[in-house]
């Protein structure tokens, strides 16, 4: 299951290396979840396009790329890259906050550079350097379009996503938008960012109903099982459809102008190229960057699609 | 396991108690009128048919399991097999659709390919258990591993999506019909009632009940035990691929976490429906009364406020259990 990426192989690495005499060749480990759904696939697209990137860049680094499918295997994957890789600095995207605090931490007590990447951990001030999005204006922003397109005493239905942390903050910020609007919020359940619950869910609000004007869905996968099912009840046109992170079939949907699909609010999976690219500069002294990063989430509009569109992505 | 009084009753169905045999008809005809109470849109012509045709992806591998483990036997890879069967077909569409066209004879191949595929991915599970002899339970759950890997790496871990004239072309598998009944509703009807004849009425069906009953007397009385079991595995794979056929116009996509834990709502709807986990007993009309009380619950509860949607599972699991202690009291060996 786990897929290790070797940048350039040791060998080279021990021959170039002290020849070229250039800046102190630095191991850069990333350690981020296996793609099993559609933005963690972009993830992995991501953080390989940019490591190819950086190869050509600083020819003097190595970098490690390990994708896991489980917490467990997250842990023995950092303890091989720190054992036999000998990494200097470590880009993570923690499975679960909790399991990988400990051996994160004891990561960065050894003098390693860490950067995380927008799943937080459970104790404060391990990292050197925090990257992540911003979940609570991921709802927020859906929810001001809303509230400002809105008429009072408008009708909407909420799909969330897995129970979650993640998931709370999106529809705490939702929820905080909407507040005074006047805006009637019919039903909330999870749709698990999964497109057959979201189809078989949006089915059953259309059966109970019969006046809905706008559906958020926490997730572009929820969004396009959402969108079937309106099909299929043949009320297009009566209701508006936002999802959110931004995958390439719904931003090409707000590009073309689709009255159903207005905007959609990014929850960008090119934030691990940010973290990526952010801690090379910052492991070779290159520039400060030791902090907080956090991107917020933007409006994707018919004006602007085209800047949110990656043709290669598999997202 | 625990259900070792039971046995003796196994191969003479004719003498079940009648309270064992309408528990899951119970159940249903009680959520129905739960359903009907909480909400006047229940039994709109919309509902009913939502709920019948979402029901037909699990219903028509659940007549396929009803086989597996009427005969002994366990599948815990039709999920994923569902799952990389449909990313299968949907690569190789998308292919022939670029010298082809968006043409009839692309929906043809890409149905008898789904079919082949499924049929051949449950002819390895048959083999692995028959013939190299390696617990069900174990094999499957490898083959549940690869395919679900499998489909990850075919679709990048994104989503495989047919191509957007294709998909309208193959929609109406999915969402037309005939008379007002749907495709997929239809397709659900005729495998239930072919393998209610086929468990009740052939010697296959027969054969499946004495395997799981008493594999020992069942090679005494010459029946080729591996054959059957090896032909139970195949029919499910089979039926696998015929789910997807009518899976794939629904939303022409398969993603990683396509057909997740369906080879449990498989596994349970069958035993909701009266069959035995051990084996030895199978009852195909009530696994369909068990798939149905599957969607009903989901369906009642995304109808209502009743309950709070962290709970559902907790719904769902007690009314299972509640279903299947309804039969299990009317046994008369207890």
């Amino acid at each position: 299951m786990t897929k290790t990426l070797i940048a350039t192989t040791a060998l080279v690495g021990a021959l170039i290396g002290p020849m070229s005499g250039m800046a102190l060749a630095e191991t850069i480990g990333v350690s981020i979840p296996a793609a099993t759904h559609g933005w963690a696939g972009a993830l992995n697209f991501h953080a390989e396009r940019t490591i190819e990137r950086l190869k050509e860049v600083y020819p003097e680094h190595e970098f490690v790329l390990a994708t896991t499918p489980d917490s467990a295997t997250q842990v023995s994957d950092l303890e091989d890259m720190v054992a036999t890789r000998g990494i200097d600095a470590l880009v993570v995207l923690p499975f679960e906050s909790e399991p990988l605090t400990g051996p994160i931490q004891r990561i960065a007590d050894s003098g390693t550079w860490v950067t995380v990447v927008d799943r937080g951990l459970a104790v404060e001030g391990i990292e050197t350097l925090y990257v992540a999005g911003d979940n609570d204006s991921f709802g927020r922003t859906a929810g001001q379009y809303f509230a400002d397109t809105l008429d009072e005493g408008a009708k909407v239905v909420a799909m969330r996503g897995i129970p979650s942390t993640v998931d709370n903050e999106r529809v705490e910020g939702f929820e905080a938008a909407l507040d005074g609007s006047g805006i009637e919020v019919l039903a909330m359940d999870h749709g698990n960012w999964n497109r057959d619950t979201a189809f078989t869910l949006m089915q059953d609000w259309l059966s109970r109903f019969p006046e809905i004007d706008a559906v958020w869905a926490a997730d572009d996968d929820m969004a396009v099982g959402a969108l079937a099912a309106i099909e299929q009840a043949g009320r297009t046109g009566e209701m508006i459809v936002v999802g959110g992170a931004g995958m390439k079939e719904m931003v090409d949907r707000i590009r073309s102008g689709d009255s159903t699909v207005p905007v959609d609010v990014t929850y960008p999976p090119s934030m691990i190229s940010t973290a990526i690219e952010m801690t090379v500069v910052g492991v070779t002294g290159a520039a400060p960057m030791s902090g907080e990063f956090i991107i917020a989430s933007e409006l994707i509009t018919p004006e602007n699609a085209d800047d949110f569109y990656f043709e290669d992505s598999p997202y | 396991m625990t259900m070792a009084t039971t046995q003796k009753s196994t191969g003479r169905p004719g003498r079940r108690i009648d309270l064992q045999v309408i528990g899951p008809i119970l159940a249903l005809i009680a959520l129905l009128l739960i359903g009907m109470a909480l909400n006047s849109n229940f039994l709109s012509y919309a509902n009913i048919t939502n709920v019948l045709a979402r029901s037909a992806f699990i219903g028509i591998i659940a007549v396929g399991m009803t086989f597996v483990i009427t005969a002994g036997g366990l599948d815990l890879s039709v999920g994923s097999m569902a799952a990389f069967v449909a990313g299968l077909m949907i690569l190789v569409m998308n292919l022939l659709t670029e010298s082809m066209g968006v043409t009839l004879p692309v929906i043809l191949i890409g149905i008898a390919l789904a079919l082949l595929a499924g049929l051949v991915a449950g002819f390895i599970n048959g083999i692995l258990i028959t013939r190299v002899g390696i617990e069900a339970f174990i094999v499957t759950l490898g083959t549940m591993g690869i395919y679900r890997s499998l489909i990850t790496w075919l679709a990048d871990g994104g989503t495989l999506s047919l191509g957007f004239e294709m998909r309208e072309l193959y929609r109406p598998v999915y969402y037309g019909g005939i008379a007002g009944i749907s495709w997929p509703i239809i397709a659900f009807v005729v495998v239930a009632v072919l393998g209610e004849i086929v468990m009740r009425h052939t010697a296959f069906g027969r054969h499946c009940a004495a395997i799981g009953s008493n594999e020992k007397v069942a090679r005494y009385s010459s029946i080729s035990v591996l054959k059957v079991r090896l032909a139970t595995y195949v029919l499910l794979g089979l039926l696998v691929g015929f789910a997807v056929v009518m899976y794939v116009p629904r939303l022409g996509s398969a993603s990683a976490s396509t057909g997740l834990l369906w080879e449990l709502e498989a596994i349970a709807a069958v035993i909701i429906g009266g069959t035995l986990l051990k084996g030895g007993f199978g009852r195909v009309w009530g696994t369909v009364v068990g798939v149905l009380i599957l969607s009903l619950i989901g369906n009642i509860l995304n109808l209502t406020d009743f309950v709070s949607p962290y709970l559902n599972g907790a719904i769902q699991g007690a009314v299972i259990i509640l279903a299947v202690v309804l039969q299990r009291k009317g046994s008369t060996e207890r």
